[in-house]
């Protein structure tokens, strides 16, 4: 199904892969009582946070999320990754990226999805800034003709 | 070990959904964020299904007094909107806009496309570092 004016979307695949994302959390939350904020528990995984969960528990989930993947690619079919042509995106996106995480303590998961969910304030600040913050740098690198 | 095989399933289950929902690719997670150029509402389909669940799970929450598996929740508590909270999410915000690319997702791509999640996921624990050797 397409979403008319929007030839590109995929409405259905996000919705039900949004079910999964939100279902995992829900596991999290109903049966191990954290929240699946990715950026925390990555960060706890490598050992660059000194909260959250076992590290066990963290370093469980993050090995999922590669096998998640590479399942659906075995039954599915191709997993579509169209990552920028050059490494600075990557290089100076990552840098920010985990930076940015660990200050505002959570990233899309976390703050997005469990913590919007939760209503809270805090979360719900966090989502508005970031969001608001990827648009302009968006339309910024529009603007210089950078994508 | 019962409770990392829970995190792993549910890991896993996380890493399928953002596969299956198009969100494991950077530019059409960019595209999202590219209101001048050809916008792709996708995101938002996924944020809609997420929060769909987890609204109705956290108000399950509200009525259990311990997880399934351990003995008590261990919820973040903090009610306050700072200057770190902001800032870290303005920063957040401009880095994925950037690479198109969150930390699951980048994650996620280690299966797909190695390589290139590596560059992003080593920058990006180099950040988590450079937060914890410089902020206390």
């Amino acid at each position: 199904m397409t979403l008319p004016g929007f030839p590109d979307a995929m409405p259905l695949h996000g919705l039900a892969g949004g079910l999964m994302i939100g279902l995992s959390a829900a596991i999290m939350l109903l049966v191990l009582g954290r929240i699946a904020g990715v950026s925390g528990l990555a960060a706890r995984a490598v050992g660059l946070s000194a909260s959250g969960p076992p590290r066990g528990i963290a370093i469980a989930f993050i090995i999922g999320l590669p096998l998640g993947a590479l399942l659906v690619s075995l039954l599915a079919g191709p997993v579509v990754t169209r990552f920028p042509a050059s490494i600075w995106p990557l290089l100076i996106g990552g840098l920010l990226v985990g930076y940015g995480t660990r200050l505002g303590s959570g990233c899309t998961s976390g703050h997005g999805v469990c913590g919007m969910s939760r209503l809270s304030p805090r979360s719900l600040a966090a989502t508005a800034l970031f969001m608001a913050s990827g648009f302009v740098t968006v339309a910024l690198l529009r603007a210089r003709g950078l994508l | 070990m019962k409770q990392s095989a829970i995190a792993l399933a549910a890991g896993t289950m996380f890493g399928a959904g953002l596969a299956v929902s198009g969100m494991a690719d950077p530019q059409r997670v960019q595209a999202f964020l590219d209101l001048g150029g050809n916008w792709d509402p996708t995101l938002a389909f996924v944020m809609g299904g997420a929060m769909l669940v987890m609204v109705i799970a956290w108000a399950i929450q509200r009525r259990m007094a311990a997880p399934i598996a351990v003995s008590r929740f261990d919820l973040p508590q903090t009610h306050r909107i700072d200057a770190r909270l902001a800032i870290g999410a303005l920063i957040f915000g401009a880095g994925w806009g950037i690479g198109g690319l969150c930390p699951g997702p980048a994650i996620a791509d280690l299966a797909i496309a190695p390589g290139q999640a590596a560059m992003f996921i080593a920058a990006m624990l180099a950040g988590m570092a450079i937060h914890r050797l410089t902020l206390r």
